[in-house]
């Protein structure tokens, strides 16, 4: 069959005909691939070991075993990792955003010699790689007794989620019409209320792309959280996970309850604002 | 009205703070990491000049240089498998087929989920015993194929890179998808008009006009393996005898298993500079085509 089609390239994609059934076998089958270890991972996080290890890759569980979950947010203190990670993450993206909209609107709107410069300066920042931070920060937060806090964790990531979020909030700005802020200026509205009462409100859809972008770096970094963190009271999720399947390395299903706490947050963002998310990660890209 | 607009002050609040953040953070540390890339350091007192000794190590290393080797091949990898499929699901996708947001959706999820969720996931995959991979071979019957695939020298690294080719497959469809789809359709049906059929109109229409978003997806995937650290760390450390090492899990037990700052700081400066030198020599290369 694949290659009657091959001679006849025209055909697929038209509706109706094999060539089209073919395609869509391919992409189901693809979605499957994408898919399935997730799907096996949310099975195996519901079972008990003679369950997972009887072979049967496929089924449902044959008990839902809900204390795996209990066992562990409780034993093996992925509580206290889901509430580090939520913690950081949202101090990053609230200090990501207000910092990068009013630097960006700086840049993009107010008068200044150095204000191209600044934004070139900026986006070279986008293409430095965490690695060559990792040491010298260290040294530093060592020094300053910030290791195992939050802040050795909100600081970096903020520094280093802010060159993409001026990109895209800066080219936001430009879009607003000059006519807003200007009668509200006229009107004797200081630059400060111009700017959070007026222009921030326009460039929402801005705001929700960099929140997005944040979230998702933020709540999936390792390299700092495992340097800079090694107490557990104040360790995130992604290093957690490390920790937790070593000490339970025999007990796949709260292993996979683990990983799958970690995970629900982020799939449910996505399935409420998938649209959202998919562009967000399309402006993210613009750096290349 | 331009006096409200340039005012110093306020420029310098409303800027002011992203900068010294983004300067202290993100630009100083390069030169400190440069810096210590000359010393015999181990943390400890002052270290020790030694010039360019800890490059001339790195290169000399054959443990550094297998790390080096690792990396360019997974770049490749991602550039000559990943890209390709990408390529195919998104042609697919904007070709507006029945299904097109659902499979786009689908194909995205697994960009989203932490990599060391990954890596765990992978690691139960391949699992020697009790395994998915292993369980599906012995049920098809091929249970002679059954391995402990992160275990084995032979099949440790292509094993390490599966898991990341699989994660971003749906990224870079994103982007091409979002790149096809904003091709005008006057030209796609003008292509049809004329006779093209639908291989040659992807070949000779969409994908020429597709050439910045494939460039960016050609940095990201070259950029992203030859930072890889998370997926590695995770799934192999580096082993089974350094099999799947890469320079930044090299540089993170250079630094923090053995004490040796200057020369963990000299593969970091290599890990900046490479990606600089990729990111300047793709972008070359779009440009005089």
């Amino acid at each position: 069959m694949p290659a009657a089609i091959s001679e006849r390239p025209g055909r697929y994609g038209s509706k109706g005909t094999v060539g089209s059934i073919l395609l869509q076998m391919f992409l189901i089958l693809f979605a499957f691939v994408q898919i399935y270890p997730l799907v096996w991972l949310a099975f195996f996080s519901l079972k008990d070991n003679s369950e997972i290890f009887s072979g049967e890759v496929l089924g449902l569980p044959r008990k839902f075993l809900w204390s795996n979950y209990v066992k562990a947010l409780s034993e093996g203190n992925v509580l206290t990792y889901f509430g580090n990670s939520v913690l950081v993450t949202a101090a990053t993206i609230v200090l990501v955003l207000i910092l990068s909209a009013m630097s960006a609107y700086a840049i993009a709107r107010m008068k200044w010699k150095l204000s191209n410069a600044t934004m070139t300066l900026i986006l070279l920042g986008m293409m430095v790689p965490i690695h060559s931070a990792l040491l010298p920060l260290f040294m530093v937060l060592r020094n300053l007794n910030l290791l195992n806090t939050y802040w050795a964790l909100i600081i970096p990531y903020v520094a280093f989620g802010l060159p993409i979020a001026v990109y895209i909030t800066a080219s936001f700005f430009k879009s607003v019409p000059r006519e807003m802020e200007e009668s509200a200026v006229m009107d004797g509205c200081g630059v400060y209320r111009a700017f959070f009462l007026i222009i921030l409100p326009l460039v929402r859809p801005a705001l929700a792309t960099v929140a997005i972008f944040t979230f998702i770096s933020a709540w999936n970094e390792l390299m700092f959280a495992v340097t800079f963190i090694n107490d557990t009271e104040y360790q995130t999720l992604t290093v957690g996970m490390m920790s937790m399947v070593g000490t339970y390395i025999t007990h796949w299903g709260v292993v996979g309850a683990g990983l799958m706490i970690a995970t629900i947050p982020t799939i449910l963002i996505y399935l409420l604002l998938n649209k959202q998310v998919q562009e967000s990660m399309i402006a993210g890209a613009v750096k290349g | 009205m331009d006096r409200v607009f340039s005012n110093k002050r306020d420029i310098a609040v409303f800027v002011g703070p992203t900068l010294l953040l983004f300067v202290a953070i993100v630009l100083v540390p390069i030169f400190v990491s440069s810096y210590y890339s000359l010393l015999d350091w181990n943390g400890i007192g002052n270290g020790k000049f030694i010039g360019l000794d800890n490059y001339v190590e790195m290169f000399t290393d054959s443990r550094a240089l297998n790390s080096m080797k690792n990396s360019l091949l997974f770049a490749a990898a991602s550039v000559f498998f990943q890209l390709p499929v990408s390529l195919l699901l998104a042609l697919i996708l904007a070709s507006s087929v029945k299904g097109e947001g659902f499979y786009r959706t689908v194909y995205f999820i697994p960009v989203l989920i932490s990599t060391v969720v990954i890596a765990q996931l992978w690691s139960k995959i391949y699992n020697a015993d009790y395994g998915l991979l292993n369980t599906l071979l012995k049920t098809v019957g091929l249970p002679d194929l059954a391995s402990d695939w992160l275990g084995q020298r032979k099949t440790a690294l292509v094993a390490s890179f599966i898991p990341i080719l699989w994660q971003y497959v749906g990224y870079h469809m994103l982007l091409m998808y979002a790149g096809a789809k904003s091709i005008s359709s006057e030209i796609i049906e003008a292509a049809k008009i004329d006779g093209a059929s639908t291989i040659r109109t992807a070949f000779s229409v969409i994908i020429p006009l597709m050439k910045p978003v494939l460039k960016v997806s050609l940095v990201f995937s070259v950029i992203g393996a030859l930072k890889i650290f998370d997926l590695i760390y995770v799934l192999t450390g580096g082993g089974p005898f350094f099999v799947t090492e890469v320079p930044s899990t090299l540089m993170y037990t250079t630094i923090f298993d053995t004490f040796r700052y200057g020369y963990g700081s000299a593969i970091s400066v290599f890990i900046i500079l490479e990606c600089l030198v990729f990111t300047i020599v793709i972008n070359k290369l779009f440009k005089t085509e």
